[in-house]
């Protein structure tokens, strides 16, 4: 077993390290103080990301991606973490769903999200669908080639500057050991397509700057072509997804605490109270130590996760245990950050309130801590016919 | 239309040192400064100066860019980030032993003997030690111009212009190649490494030459007695005006 990096990875690391304090944080301050990224800053950071060739790292190097694999990618999106969402997304990762495209639909939707040239969306959740994704009431019914949609999709982050969304849409009923249950299939929906809306979301605590939006279809005719995978089998093609942004969720909240972490221990050794440093006082460097061990131990259990992932091995359960552990880890390092600061954490002057704002989604979004509490047990129990 | 001379090669020097972001600490023993466990990266003047190299090239006033370093096996870190920046090939001369400014100037004429470069881009200093001499000494010992502290650098056939930060200002000198020139903060900004050649690089040519082959004794002038490090700076007090001033001069005997 070897635990370092190696060359083409710490450079990797190094790159994207310097890209987010050169690029990224200059940013951030405009960004908090008005909740919207101007968009000549975020073509600005694309543009740039697309000259280095780390756009699309993630997508197939045969059609243009950068063809990194689980971990190296893993790697890269930590790095990315320490930023502020709503610039990094312009560091381009078309989902990877999108790899699953065939036929027109490589020119139509993965190529140009490749070349950096359609942004896409991936609207799952509904207002009665949340964490029971298969609930979902969006549906859609064939007429000739075309499958017509109905229903309402929200909380779709970065909807507002997609030019396609990603879309899973109930086809039917299929019985199952466990009662009847929805048929899904995966669509491919453009921008403009009559009968379907990209409407603003709700404003949101978590990083300001990277909106979510309301997905209304009525009566959207889609033609059958844009069917991403095999209909019905909507969620085969999601759970590749889905694995891969847990490890997003999980790797991003390491690369956020470290940046939080990497302030508060200089100021525990420079801050000065009762004529000594406050890290002197074991109430404070207790908290650093706890701090850096949880940062590690998430570290690892998401990197190994990725590297399973890569392995073709069980991955499950590992990426949901990264997620639920690195995302709760994030909001008790952001937390205790801040409390190594005192008032001054608090304050716009420093990342550290945001941190701590952003860090609460991470619990909730792709799947809530419950959810991957779940999918952890489920997988230990089940075999013992638990 | 003129055939323009074109530089075959451009030699340029990349040292390990300890990354600008890191806090340096002396070692216990204060034989030297801490490097267990540090991130270690190219020195920021060499990174300029391989940049510089790369844009020549792409302008397509010179063919290759080598890079070289000298010292420990890690070195080849830096070599590897150098290929991946752009670089076509790479020399390391390896020693363990520490490597001062003659030293180093002298192997560099070693390899300057071997590859013939039209042209040999250095940093202007190293942010290790600050010392300010290899490009020098390299020039004096191999008899040739040198245009140190540039912040441009123009080249024209069989000669370069470079603009030199001098302690008046800017300086614009013209000299002839093969040259030595040393590179200054504001002479551009390195690129990021794209990732397509964080790939590549693994596979380009890296070189490893024992020092011990290139008849190079490293005579070292320089003992280092004892580091420690600078003393925390003091608390400064406010004066109320100039009179408060001229007092608290004339108290630590100032004025
Ligand atoms: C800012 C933001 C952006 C988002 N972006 C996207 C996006 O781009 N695309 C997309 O499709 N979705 C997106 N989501 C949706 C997100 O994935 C859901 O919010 C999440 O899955 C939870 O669903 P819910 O909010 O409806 O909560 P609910 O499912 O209603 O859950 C409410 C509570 O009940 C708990 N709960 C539910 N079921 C169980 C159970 N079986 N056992 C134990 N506890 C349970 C949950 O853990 C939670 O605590 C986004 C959400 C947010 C907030």
């Amino acid at each position: 077993m070897y635990f370092g990096l190696t060359d083409e990875q710490q450079l990797i690391v190094d790159t994207v390290r310097s890209f987010v304090e050169n690029e990224i944080y200059p940013h951030e301050e405009v960004v908090e103080k008005t909740g919207v990224v101007p968009s000549e800053i975020g073509q600005e950071i694309k543009q740039k990301c697309i000259d280095i060739g780390f756009y699309a790292a993630n997508l197939p190097a045969e059609h243009g991606g950068g063809g990194l694999n689980h971990l190296d990618f893993t790697l890269l999106e930590r790095e990315l973490g320490r930023g502020s969402l709503g610039l990094t997304v312009f560091f381009g990762r078309p989902s990877g769903i999108l790899a699953a495209c065939e036929g027109d639909q490589i020119e139509h939707y993965l190529a140009p999200a490749i070349r950096g040239e359609k942004f896409d969306a991936l609207a799952m959740t509904e207002p009665d669908a949340g964490s029971d994704v298969r609930g979902m009431k969006c549906s859609a019914k064939q007429d000739g080639d075309d499958w017509v949609v109905n229903g309402t999709k929200h909380f779709i982050s970065h909807a507002d500057i997609a030019d396609f969304v990603i879309v899973f849409v109930a086809t039917g009923e299929e019985e199952s050991d466990r009662g009847s249950r929805k048929k899904i299939t995966c669509f491919l929906a453009d921008r403009g397509t009559p009968g379907f809306e990209i409407l603003p979301g709700y404003n949101s605590v978590s990083h300001r700057g990277y909106h979510n939006c309301i997905l209304q279809f009525d009566n959207c005719r889609l033609p059958k072509g844009n069917i991403l995978g095999e209909l019905h089998r909507g969620f085969e093609v999601a759970n590749e997804w889905l694995y891969a942004t847990r490890l997003t969720v999980a790797t991003m909240a390491v690369g956020r605490a470290r940046r939080a972490f990497e302030l508060a221990l200089p100021h525990a050794a420079e801050r000065r109270q009762f004529g000594k440093q406050i890290g002197k006082f074991q109430g404070v460097s207790f908290k650093l130590a706890d701090m850096i061990t949880e940062i590690d131990a998430a570290d690892l259990l998401t990197l190994s996760a990725a590297w399973r992932l890569d392995q073709g091995l069980p991955a499950n359960r590992e990426i949901a245990s990264a997620k639920v552990y690195a995302t709760e880890m994030l909001a008790r390092v952001s937390d205790e950050a801040i409390q190594i600061f005192g008032g001054m954490g608090l304050m716009d002057d420093l990342p550290l309130a945001r941190i701590w704002r952003d860090s609460r989604v991470e619990r909730i979004w792709d799947g809530t801590s419950e959810i991957q509490r779940h999918i952890i047990s489920r997988e230990l129990l089940r075999p013992l016919g638990g | 239309m003129l055939e323009i001379d074109k530089l075959e090669k451009i030699l340029v020097g990349l040292k390990r040192v300890v990354d600008y972001n890191v806090r340096v600490r002396v070692k216990a023993d204060a034989s030297g400064v801490e490097t267990d466990g540090v991130k270690m990266s190219i020195n920021p003047f060499d990174e300029i100066a391989l940049e510089e190299a790369l844009r020549i090239k792409e302008r397509g006033e010179a063919d290759e860019v080598v890079v070289v370093s000298m010292g420990r096996t890690e070195c080849q870190q830096q070599l590897r980030t150098g290929l991946a920046m752009g670089a076509d090939r790479a020399i390391l001369v390896e020693s363990d032993d520490e490597i001062d400014s003659l030293t180093g100037a002298k192997i560099l004429l070693a390899l300057v003997e071997r590859e013939h470069p039209g042209l040999v881009i250095l940093g202007k200093q190293a942010i290790d030690n600050d010392n300010n001499q290899t490009g020098q000494m390299l020039a004096a010992l191999w008899d040739r111009p040198q245009a140190t502290f540039a912040s441009e650098l123009t080249i024209s056939g069989d000669s370069a212009t470079v603009t030199r930060e001098v302690d008046v200002g800017l300086e614009t000198i013209e000299i002839d190649l093969p040259a030595v020139v040393t590179a200054d903060l504001r002479l551009n900004e390195p690129r990021y490494v794209k990732l397509p050649d964080i790939m590549k690089a693994k596979k380009k040519p890296l070189d490893i030459v024992p020092l011990a082959d290139l008849s190079v004794a490293p005579a070292p002038r320089l003992t280092s007695v004892e580091y420690t490090a600078p003393e925390q700076r003091q608390k400064g007090v406010i004066v109320d005006d100039v009179a408060g001033l001229v007092a608290a001069l004339k108290e630590k005997g100032l004025a």
